[in-house]
């Protein structure tokens, strides 16, 4: 899926596995995420999707293959690949009694921005995500829709080039679903960013996405979506069934 | 180097937040000790006299003696649920935060251990305020000499806690942190009778209290409040909290407590 031409992939997983003790939860996984795409991870319960973002969030320590994030790899120079990388977990993980901007501001904090850069970066972020008059308020006073985008903008603070959302809209009503999911793939397109969005919805997906499924710990299919489709069963649904019947992990 | 500070600072001020957001999180931790200042030593003043020591003047009423090991009873029962609660609560969520942070995992975990040992002292000021008006009146500069002894001591005892969070699967819940960590070293130590009491009473307990960092803890700050050095004590936690906390950093480790669940 690295169709960014010269420019240099927001990821690359190569060779990643992944045991816990004896029971292997990721096998030989590679992939690529080029420049300003949206890429769907797809994937059963238990498919491995939760160890791999523990991995590229650092969670977890490699064990075998390595993840590069804008070209540094996360195993020897994880600093310079953490830069990179914006995560929003499935599990919220804002302070619910800090308001929005506190939690941002601690946020800047950790990747080390100065109070002044951190000053021009909420306020950004606070207007792209139409938080601002909100700002103020504790994110236990907001609905689910609006904590997800202040975890967004706090994801995009640093300016990575890389967006992880793992499960972003699950516990959304269809309508934030849906908008969750649009705002997104604004952000990608003008923003340049490349997003990895974990999913086990269908309908999260559109034909032009990059796509990934993961089924049994293994990659078993990657491509854009529309061409997926096609070539195992015609619409995305019957691929994906066709693709995670336990018999199709290679 | 401005980015550590940043980080750093950042990490204090959301601690800062959250203890003034949580009030009544920060009252229930003074009821504790006030309830052992107000009932227990007031009870046992009757009972137990004591005799000129080390590092006070003259004789003293039980209430001057109890107070250095409730203020350290504050951290210890602090360092103890903060430290759990970074590895297994509901802060797993924010510890996930923390860990994207590109700044190196020992930086954090120090700055976290620091934050937290920070705001501890805060209540445990509240609490010699109290203690105060109560009529305890260590000198005023006793208790400005006592504050970086009881940092010292908040810092070995969220070490200690994170330490023990790492590597012992039981301690998940609280209760068995209270029967098998607080209790013991609270009750095993000089900080609700003197050693020389317990001698009497029996040999190996008394070994027992010599031998427990939290004696040396309370004697550290007990020497400080009333402007009195104790290089036993102060080596024994300078040295306890260098090592707690490297096997602490050392051994923290999100994986192990997926793997061990997952077994």
């Amino acid at each position: 899926m690295g169709r960014g031409g010269d420019a240099m992939n927001a990821l690359e997983v190569s060779d990643l596995s992944f045991a816990y003790g004896a029971r292997e939860a990721l096998r030989h996984v590679n992939f690529e995420l080029a420049p300003g795409r949206f890429a769907a991870l797809l994937g059963p319960n238990g498919a491995g999707k939760s160890t791999l973002i523990a991995l590229l969030t650092r969670l977890y320590d490699l064990q075998h293959g390595d993840i590069r994030v804008g070209g540094s790899s996360l195993r020897d120079a994880p600093r310079p690949a953490l830069k990179q990388l914006g995560v929003v977990f499935q599990q919220s993980t804002l302070d619910l009694d800090l308001s929005v901007e506190q939690n941002l501001r601690y946020h800047a904090a950790l990747h080390g921005l100065s109070r002044r850069q951190t000053g021009i970066r909420v306020e950004a972020e606070l207007t792209r995500q139409a938080l601002s008059e909100r700002r103020s308020e504790r994110v236990r006073e907001l609905n689910g829709g609006h904590r997800r985008r202040v975890e967004i903008a706090r994801a995009l603070l640093h300016e990575p080039r890389l967006l992880l959302l793992d499960e972003a809209s699950v516990g959304l009503d269809p309508a934030s679903r849906l908008a969750l999911n649009q705002h997104i793939r604004n952000l990608c397109r003008e923003q340049a960013i490349s997003v990895l969005w974990t999913t086990h919805l269908l309908d999260e997906v559109q034909a032009s996405d990059d796509l990934l499924i993961l089924h049994q710990g293994r990659l078993v299919a990657s491509g854009q979506a529309d061409v997926l489709s096609l070539e195992h069963g015609g619409d995305l649904g019957s691929a994906f069934t066709r693709l995670t019947t336990s018999g199709a992990a290679r | 180097m401005n980015a550590y500070w940043h980080c750093f600072s950042g990490i204090v001020l959301r601690e800062w937040l959250r203890f003034v957001l949580q009030r009544t999180r920060f009252l229930s931790a003074l009821v504790r000790p006030l309830l052992w200042l107000l009932v227990f030593a007031a009870g046992f003043r009757a009972a137990l006299g004591i005799a000129i020591i080390e590092p006070y003047d003259t004789y003293i009423p039980y209430e001057v003696y109890i107070i250095p090991g409730l203020a350290c009873m504050i951290l210890l029962f602090n360092g103890m649920q903060g430290s759990l609660s970074m590895v297994y609560d509901r802060e797993m969520g924010s510890m996930r935060v923390l860990l994207t942070s590109p700044l190196p995992r020992t930086f954090l975990l120090c700055s976290k251990l620091l934050a937290t040992s920070l705001i501890s002292l805060l209540q445990v000021y509240a609490f010699l305020a109290i203690a105060w008006l109560y009529g305890v009146q260590p000198p005023a500069t006793g208790l400005l000499i006592a504050l970086p002894a009881l940092l010292l001591v908040a810092l070995m005892l969220s070490a200690l806690g994170l330490l023990l969070s790492n590597a012992i699967r039981q301690l998940e819940n609280f209760a068995g942190v209270m029967n098998f960590v607080i209790f013991p070293l609270f009750f095993l130590s000089s900080a609700l009778y003197p050693l020389w009491k317990m001698r009497e009473a029996s040999e190996w307990l008394y070994w027992l209290c010599a031998l427990n960092p939290f004696t040396h803890a309370v004697e550290l700050v007990r020497f400080a409040l009333y402007e009195r050095f104790n290089p036993l004590a102060l080596a024994v936690c300078v040295g306890l909290t260098i090592l707690f906390a490297l096997l602490a950093v050392l051994t923290f480790n999100p994986q192990h407590a997926a793997l061990r669940k997952s077994n």
